[in-house]
């Protein structure tokens, strides 16, 4: 007769999988006990939230008009807080590219800002710029420069680093400087990922660009926070509406254009 | 021999700048410059300098409305919501996969459409509703993180779903299998890993949001954070900044770890 | 300049790479004004550090290195890219950027006569446009001006890379497995490119090669390498068939000897 091995202890009960789920479950537990989540409350607030949901579903259409403008200066502001993001990107990310800089010390230093300004949320950088430079989409501008600039380098120096380093290679050896070798080897390699970058990264700007308004930095967002305040959700459903396609016009326009550029 | 150039080589690169330029003319145009305060140099300053002297007196006080006590919910705000979210994305992610080769995918668009929508949505606009019903603080953010992640995560599973690997599914059919097994031994244990770092990479933005959903009330770091930038109280600003800055780090890397580990 | 002046000399080369491996073992050798040598050799013998060694796309690990009388392996900066704008280079797999055109990728081998700042704005010399043009001409692929190089076949992209080299004006071209990735009809067109270079234009060339066949068909003198030393070199009319041997198969004798 065949002897079937032993499965060992651990394999057999499992031991793994019931540890991450005990650990999971308890952090669930903790956390709900934490954020008071109160099921019941939930419940019965319930028809407070579809008592709001049903005043969007009777969207006020008179509003329409009045939401052009923002939705035209949302777009604006992300097509500028975008370019001057990608433009600060560049040269950064050439630093911080691996098969470029072979200095682990200055890649390490602009990787470490880089990953620092990742960490900042766009509403929290509107919310300080709006403190430096006032109300208004000047404040919206910046905040998507910096929010940008921090997610595009990343995929711009992710970029670098898969490009064919044989026309470095010949640069080097016609006796090009480093400043032509990156223009004429490197950046025409990753021209059109970087276009398509772009594209990308002014998709998630509009998106973002949307709600920045809610704290003063311009755009669409402060109609969102002027409707909410006055409780008129008719109204603020169409900046939601409007908002829906805004995103998904440009996603679209985006998307076409990326795939163009493939 | 002198070659000519066609006339798209030799003018697309100028259409498109002019193209791009155009806009660029435009989108500056809407934007007016003189709207920096003639204080921005003030503020700035002030900022800077608060945020040389962090107001570490904030760090730990012990009545739970400090600094590690907000952070400390914050992230219980993320978990929580990214969890729940988690398991009701998955009915919505084999709603919208589209599963079946050819015809017309009715059920996967509509399902699509919905998760388009929720995502849209925005999440302080959630926030807001379901302060309406469970009265401000985090519970309310629990709730509108978990909402607004179904948005993402059920795209991000349904495409998951669309591209695991037919052939074991094939297997179990050829076998005698019926779908019920497909299920449950091709289809979960082919998607669960994927599904894991899903979550956890979506937790990572959780995390961000939890704490600017403090802004409208819906509990974590961002109410105080809001209100020490409206009273211009720059050192606590920077305390909290940093702490925002150290706990995503953290949490960035914790999950950066466990995704790499999960592949 | 005449014929038989040292043009590159490597004096008690050595190169020993990071992880221990022995890429260049004492390598002495003296090449002379409008020779074509070919190196032939195993995969891993050296052949290609040797060539990169020559140019110092890899620097050595001691010796010296002479490009006309003046130190390679000392140049820096602007010296050195001096001595490299006087040794042109092609490549086993071209190494031209695929996106750009066929004339901006010649282009490019003129960037070493030029300020940084004017190649990145693109103003090249009006001569110097016409000198790319007639490049191309040489190698026979005019007509592909302005087409984009990575829709030429690999053999005309190895001859615009020829046509790179030759903006550099060089004195020495250096050809590191030239043919390896071409098919044997283009393999001929491009070993015959470089023969005229040699012969019209009096440039140095120096070709790394894993066929002795070609070796004797083009080369005025053979060089063999073995796990890094010199182990061969004679003038072609001192080539003997069964040489190639020695080469080739000097590897197991070395076991059987040891």
């Amino acid at each position: 007769m065949n002897t079937i091995p032993k499965k060992s202890f651990v394999q057999k009960w499992h031991v793994k999988a019931i540890i991450w789920t005990v650990i999971i479950l308890a952090l669930f537990i903790a956390s709900c006990v934490m954020t008071g989540v109160d099921v019941g409350a939930f419940l019965t607030g319930f028809n407070q939230f579809m008592q709001i949901f049903y005043e969007m579903l009777k969207p006020d259409w008179s509003y329409v008009p009045f939401t052009i403008q923002p939705i035209i200066q949302t777009i604006q502001m992300a097509l500028i807080g975008t370019l001057i993001g990608s433009i600060v990107a560049v040269p950064f990310s050439v630093l911080a590219a691996r098969n470029i800089v072979t200095n682990t010390l200055v890649r390490g230093v602009i990787r470490f800002i880089l990953n620092l300004v990742r960490t900042l949320p766009d509403l929290m950088l509107a919310a300080i710029f709006v403190a430096v430079v006032g109300i208004g989409p000047m404040a919206g501008v910046l905040t998507l420069a910096i929010f940008s600039f921090g997610m595009i380098s990343k995929l711009f120096y992710e970029a670098i680093e898969t490009i064919d380093m044989g026309p470095i290679e010949a640069l080097t050896a016609a006796g090009a400087t480093k400043t032509q070798v990156v223009w004429f080897a490197v950046l025409p390699q990753v021209y059109n990922h970087f276009l398509s970058y772009f594209l990308y990264t002014f998709e998630i700007n509009v998106r973002a660009s949307t709600i920045l308004g809610y704290l003063g930095a311009g755009g669409i967002g402060e109609l969102l926070q002027r409707s909410l305040g006055q409780f008129r959700y008719d109204r603020t459903a169409i900046v939601v509406i409007g908002t829906f396609i805004v995103v998904v016009v440009v996603d679209t326009l985006s998307n076409q254009l990326r795939e163009r550029l493939q | 021999m002198t070659i000519k150039k066609t006339f798209w080589q030799k003018y697309e690169a100028w259409i498109w700048a002019a193209v791009f330029v155009l806009i660029y003319i435009w989108a500056f145009s809407g934007i007016p410059v003189t709207g920096i305060q003639a204080v921005a140099g003030e503020v700035t300053k002030s900022i800077l300098n608060g945020l040389f002297h962090p107001d570490f007196s904030y760090v730990y006080t012990g009545d739970g409305e400090d600094l590690v006590s907000l952070l400390l919910q914050t992230l219980a705000i993320a978990f929580a919501g990214t969890l729940a979210s988690a398991i009701f994305s998955i009915p919505f992610a084999f709603w919208a996969a589209r599963t079946k080769k050819g015809g017309l995918h009715v059920t996967s668009s509509t399902g699509k459409l919905f998760l388009t929508i929720v995502r849209t949505f925005p999440e302080i606009v959630m926030a807001i509703m379901f302060i309406k019903a469970v009265g401000p603080g985090p519970f309310a953010g629990v709730l509108a993180v978990s909402f607004h992640s179904i948005g993402m995560l059920g795209k991000l599973f349904a495409e998951a779903v669309e591209e695991i690997d037919r052939r074991p599914a094939e297997a179990i059919i050829a076998a005698g299998g019926t779908q019920f097994d497909v299920l449950v031994h091709a289809t979960i244990p082919a998607v669960i890993p994927e599904f894991i770092s899903l979550t956890l990479y979506r937790f990572e933005i959780a995390v961000r949001s939890a704490s600017i959903l403090g802004l409208v009330g819906a509990g974590g770091i961002g109410a105080p954070l809001i209100f020490a930038i409206g009273t211009r109280w720059w050192p606590r600003v920077a305390i909290i900044l940093l702490g925002i800055i150290v706990m995503v780090t953290v949490i960035d890397f914790l999950s950066g770890y466990l995704r790499k580990k999960l592949v | 300049m005449q014929e038989g002046t040292p043009i590159i000399e490597f004096k008690d080369v050595n190169k020993v790479y990071p992880n221990g491996t022995v890429g260049l073992d004492n390598i002495n050798l003296t090449i002379n004004q409008g020779e074509f040598v070919v190196i032939v050799g195993l995969s891993g013998a050296g052949k290609s550090t040797l060539l990169r060694a020559a140019n110092r796309l890899h620097d050595v690990s001691s010796g010296e290195i002479l490009i006309d009388g003046q130190s390679i392996v000392t140049a820096k900066g602007k010296q050195l890219r001096e001595v490299r704008r006087n040794i042109a280079m092609i490549f086993q797999n071209f190494n031209l950027v695929k996106r750009s055109t066929v004339e901006k990728n010649i282009l490019n081998g003129r960037v070493g006569y030029y300020p940084t700042w004017k190649t990145i704005f693109g103003l090249f010399s009006a001569a110097d446009k016409q000198q790319a043009a007639a490049n191309l001409q040489r190698v026979n692929l005019g007509e592909k001006l302005y087409s984009r190089a990575d829709e030429l076949s690999g053999g005309q992209q190895q001859r615009v890379a020829i046509a790179r080299a030759l903006m550099q004006e060089p004195k020495i071209m250096l050809a590191d497995e030239p043919i390896a990735s071409l098919d044997p009809r283009t393999t001929m067109m491009v070993m015959d490119d470089l023969k005229k270079l040699n012969e019209e234009l009096g440039i140095t060339v120096i070709v790394n090669l894993h066929s002795v066949s070609l070796a004797k068909q083009y080369a005025s003198r053979v060089v063999g390498l073995r796990a890094g030393k010199l182990v061969y070199d004679k003038q072609i009319a001192d080539v003997q068939d069964g040489d190639f041997d020695e080469i080739y198969d000097g590897k197991d004798q070395e076991v059987k000897g040891a």
